[in-house]
């Protein structure tokens, strides 16, 4: 099977996640995919391994079509500043909603906390440009790494915890992180309440693109990026052994999988994902501040990752699309309902976020990814 | 001396509200294993409700009651209208809908009320007592909450209706084969639950003072108690709410101390939350089954 | 004798798989009918499909009352008590807690109080335990407090699922006795499932034989106890 795949992909996820293979016993590999093929318990749709292979195209192609929007929208004028920072921003979101997608739909764990990394990637990538001057081209794997590390060391403790107790601990987590980054010996830092501003930085080299031009697709490279390492992530063989977790722990780990490690790392890479989200946030938004990383951001990310569907690659674009238009366009959107139903007052995004969530647990548990494919499949059938 | 005798007292005080909220939770989850993030959210808006009855005229000790009568309802109408549906379902599921209840109780409370602070009266002498250690109002939390915690446990002890509900918690099955309608007695532990709430939000208003977000410390702190005490037990959870509401104050007053002593300022109000996430996590990972609860074992 | 009990074509299902495939039997007012087969013939959901545990298709007639589309409380509260496999106490619960619950529904306390004590009356041994939890007894204490819990349901019929599960002989002895005892003196019937085919072929007037989810044999339970054949090829002694 592994002859399908693209080589070089492979060994570069591989690489990344040397450290999961330390535990197991040398024969046991070969049947770790087994694990993987047995019937599922969990409502999330685990899309099938071809499914998987078919997304790259689609990625590379929305890509470049998301690139020659630079160049053609841009050049004629067609496409303002704004816009391209909107634009930008569904990006991040949709990095970010893949880390947690990494996390509680392939993995299982459910974490109402990846607010928190994003603060910290935020942060880290703020205080680097900001206190440091550092580039923001380094701020960027420095947010990762800093990311990574704190999210192993958060998935460790909370590795023994199950489903309510994990999701527990992370809320509480996202809920104190905005105070927690008004503590005052780190003012210094963090700027505290007042937070850090940034300067959004200028396209190199004389290159006759805006800033927010330049970003866009520096965003878009990232995402690109980030998508192309999950997706080989998830068809390598510890990304296996990831989802062999989330379905049937106990065959896993009598497989040679060693829980407790494939957790802590999962943790970590998701972490890494949404503290990438968060620098690149925080250079394009050229603030932070305690205030933008509230549990509302931990709640708008668990929207985005359910929306689009737990556990799709593809799902991720559609939740990051999904977390920014309710964020810029919930008040216009709720004004509408507001005044063509003659609601007595006045409804918040959140309102709308709740009552999607709960809407989607009941009609489309797969999410948004998981329901088109769902149709599709059902007019493949349909069709002769 | 009097300080810290003074801050014990507080701690006793807000530890009644997290012993409630603890309690509220512990009652959700004995019955169906699920941890209820939308607690805080319910209590909140319940005190709206309260609020909203006072402003219509009515006395404190009437609008209470009124506003646990309707609280209560509505936890029956969430548990058979939205969580009924989806029994069974994964715990994924079930933790999404409680975020979405919280966002939508949040969200409705500050459309409906406006974001702004408003003041919430205390139906209890300003009074103190004991050269100033104890308020007035901190003496009525206290004891509104033992009062309602007897009932609670009076009900839950002597009638058969309290029986039925302990047994459908213990043993769903065996429970419907000696006749309890176990679905009726989950929207009933919901409905309890939602009451408790409202009572603790109303005893917590005239402190934090009635805003959407008044409930976010309460609730973590209310976790914080029912992990303490161990989330499958009453008892404990009550316990636990008080604990954790003495912590919370003699770390403020330690925190103090040590900046009045050496200079340095390590931890205070400011790090409220702090605090609770600490016990949270160490509870989890040191103890989960808290001082007096079973261990939870997990079904393959 | 009117039936009390009249099954037909009843099927039950774990998910889509079909457990039982469409038996028939009555059961006579104030019997006591055994159902034997191997493990896995399908006894247990049969019981579990009476009484409204498992998704089940066709006829169930208690007392001349249709109730395959009843739930389980509502079965129970008709009057059709239960034991399930395993015994299921409440083991939180003190003993008298656990015979109490069955009785929630009844206003009448002097009432509960009598049928209290014709269950200890039955068994002495509970009531030496009354304040204890039911987790502390022992497996033969838990049997009986089973027993007597669906008995606080005055029910009319038992539905009594492997009653000498991992007992000591001489418990399920004394157990099977007190069984004869409330079938005549309370004038419950008892619909019995059990794997020790000897013993219920003791107690039991009619028997059943379960194979594969259908029925293959009936008769008198003595007869089927003679029938050397009939032990040899289905009851495996």
């Amino acid at each position: 099977m592994a002859t399908s795949e693209p080589l070089t992909a492979s060994a570069a996820a591989a690489a990344t996640l040397a450290l999961l293979e330390g535990q197991r016993p040398a024969t046991a590999p070969e049947q770790v995919p087994a694990a993987v093929s047995l019937p599922t318990v969990t409502v999330t749709a685990a899309p099938t391994s071809d499914q998987r292979k078919r997304t790259p195209l689609w990625i590379w192609g929305a890509a470049l079509a998301a690139a020659a929007i630079v160049l053609l929208g841009g050049k004629g004028g067609l496409i303002s500043n704004f816009t391209y920072l909107q634009l930008s921003l569904v990006l991040v979101y949709a990095i970010a909603v893949l880390g947690l997608n990494l996390l509680t739909g392939f993995n299982g764990q459910i974490s109402l906390g990846h607010g928190a990394f994003f603060a910290v990637g935020a942060y880290t990538a703020a205080i680097l440009i900001d206190r440091y001057d550092v580039s923001y081209l380094l701020a960027l794997p420095a947010a990762a790494l800093v990311c990574f590390v704190a999210g192993f060391l958060f998935g460790l403790p909370a590795l023994r915890l199950e489903g309510h107790y994990l999701a527990l601990a992370t809320f509480a987590l996202a809920t104190t992180v905005p105070q927690m980054l008004k503590y005052r010996h780190i003012e210094g830092l963090t700027g505290g309440v007042q937070g850090i501003n940034l300067i959004k930085p200028d396209a190199p080299f004389g290159v006759a693109l805006s800033s927010d031009q330049w970003m866009y697709l520096v965003v878009l490279a990232m995402a690109v990026l980030m998508f192309w390492l999950a997706r080989n992530l998830l068809d390598s063989r510890p990304g296996r052994a990831l989802m062999a977790v989330r379905d049937q722990p106990l065959a896993a780990s009598t497989m040679g999988i060693d829980i407790a490690r494939t957790k802590a790392i999962t943790f970590g890479i998701s972490a890494l994902y949404v503290g990438v989200a968060g620098a690149l946030h925080a250079i394009i938004f050229e603030f932070v501040s305690p205030d933008s990383f509230r549990f509302d951001l931990s709640v708008a990310l668990l929207v985005g990752a359910v929306v689009g569907g737990i556990a799709s690659l593809p799902g991720a674009l559609i939740g990051g699309l999904f977390v920014q238009v309710i964020d810029k366009y919930a008040d216009a959107l709720t004004k509408m309902l507001t005044e063509s139903v003659h609601l007595p007052l006045e409804l918040e995004p959140w309102t709308i976020y709740g009552v999607l969530l709960i809407a989607l647990m009941y009609v489309m548990p797969g999410g948004v990814a998981g329901g088109l494919a769902g149709l599709a499949r059902r007019w493949k059938m349909r069709a002769p | 001396m009097e300080q810290l005798l003074q801050q014990i007292a507080s701690g006793l005080a807000s530890g009644a509200i997290y012993a409630c909220v603890a309690l509220a939770l512990v009652m959700i989850f004995t019955a169906t294993d699920h941890l209820n993030f939308a607690q805080g959210e319910m209590a909140m808006f319940s005190t709206y409700l309260c609020w909203q009855f006072m402003q219509s005229g009515l006395g404190f000790w009437t609008a209470l009651a009124a506003t646990v009568a309707l609280s209560f309802l509505i936890g029956v109408l969430i548990e058979r209208f939205i969580l009924r549906p989806l029994a069974g379902a994964s715990v994924l599921s079930s933790v999404v809908v409680f975020i979405g209840l919280l966002a939508i109780f949040h969200s409705l409370a500050g459309g409906i009320w406006s974001h702004t602070i408003k003041q919430f009266p205390s139906p209890f002498p300003s009074t103190t007592l004991g050269a100033g250690i104890i308020g007035g109002h901190q003496i009525g939390m206290v004891a509104v909450t033992l009062v309602m915690l007897g009932l609670l446990f009076s009900f839950f002890r002597f009638t058969s209706l309290g029986l039925a509900m302990r047994a459908a918690a213990q043993n769903p099955v065996s429970a419907r084969l000696v006749g309890v309608r176990v679905d009726w007695m989950l929207a009933l532990g919901w409905g309890l639950a939602a009451a408790i709430g409202a009572v603790a939000g109303a005893m917590v208003a005239p402190v934090v003072y009635l805003e959407p977000n008044m409930m976010t410390s309460v609730l973590l702190y209310g976790f914080a108690g029912a992990l303490v005490g161990g989330i499958s037990s009453p008892g404990g959870a009550v316990f636990g709410g008080f604990l954790v509401g003495v912590i919370e104050n003699l770390v403020a007053y330690f925190g103090n101390l040590t900046e009045k002593l050496f200079g340095v300022y390590v931890i205070g109000n400011g790090e409220k939350l702090t605090v609770a996430l600490i016990i949270v996590i160490t509870i989890l990972t040191l103890k989960p089954a808290g001082l007096f609860g079973r261990v939870i074992t997990k079904r393959v | 004798m009117a039936a009390l009990l009249e099954v037909e074509g009843l099927k039950a299902y774990y998910g889509a798989s079909e457990a039982l495939h469409g038996i028939g039997f009555t059961l006579a007012q104030g019997g006591i009918t055994t159902i034997l087969g191997a493990n896995g013939a399908g006894k247990t959901t049969c019981l579990r499909a009476l009484a409204g545990m498992v998704r089940r298709l066709g006829s169930i007639r208690f007392d001349g009352r249709a109730i395959e589309r009843l739930a389980t409380e509502d079965i129970a509260r008709l009057g059709v008590a239960h034991v399930p496999e395993g015994r299921g106490t409440f083991t939180g619960l003190t003993v008298d807690e656990n015979l109490r619950v069955a009785a929630h529904t009844r206003r009448d306390a002097a009432a509960v109080r009598d049928d209290l004590e014709r269950v200890f009356a039955y068994f002495p041994r509970l009531k030496e335990r009354v304040a204890q939890q039911a987790g502390t007894l022992s497996g033969g204490e838990q049997q009986m407090l089973a027993i007597g819990r669906a008995l606080m349901l005055r029910p009319r019929l038992m539905l009594l699922d492997e009653p000498s599960f991992g007992l000591a002989p001489l418990v399920v002895q004394e157990i099977f006795r007190i069984m004869r005892r409330i079938n005549e003196e309370a004038g419950v019937s008892v619909l019995l499932v059990e794997q020790n085919a000897a013993l219920a072929l003791d107690l039991a007037s009619e028997a059943y034989v379960l194979e594969t989810g259908t029925v293959v044999l009936h008769g008198r339970a003595a007869d089927v106890k003679k029938d050397e054949g009939i032990r040899k090829s289905y009851l495996g002694y």
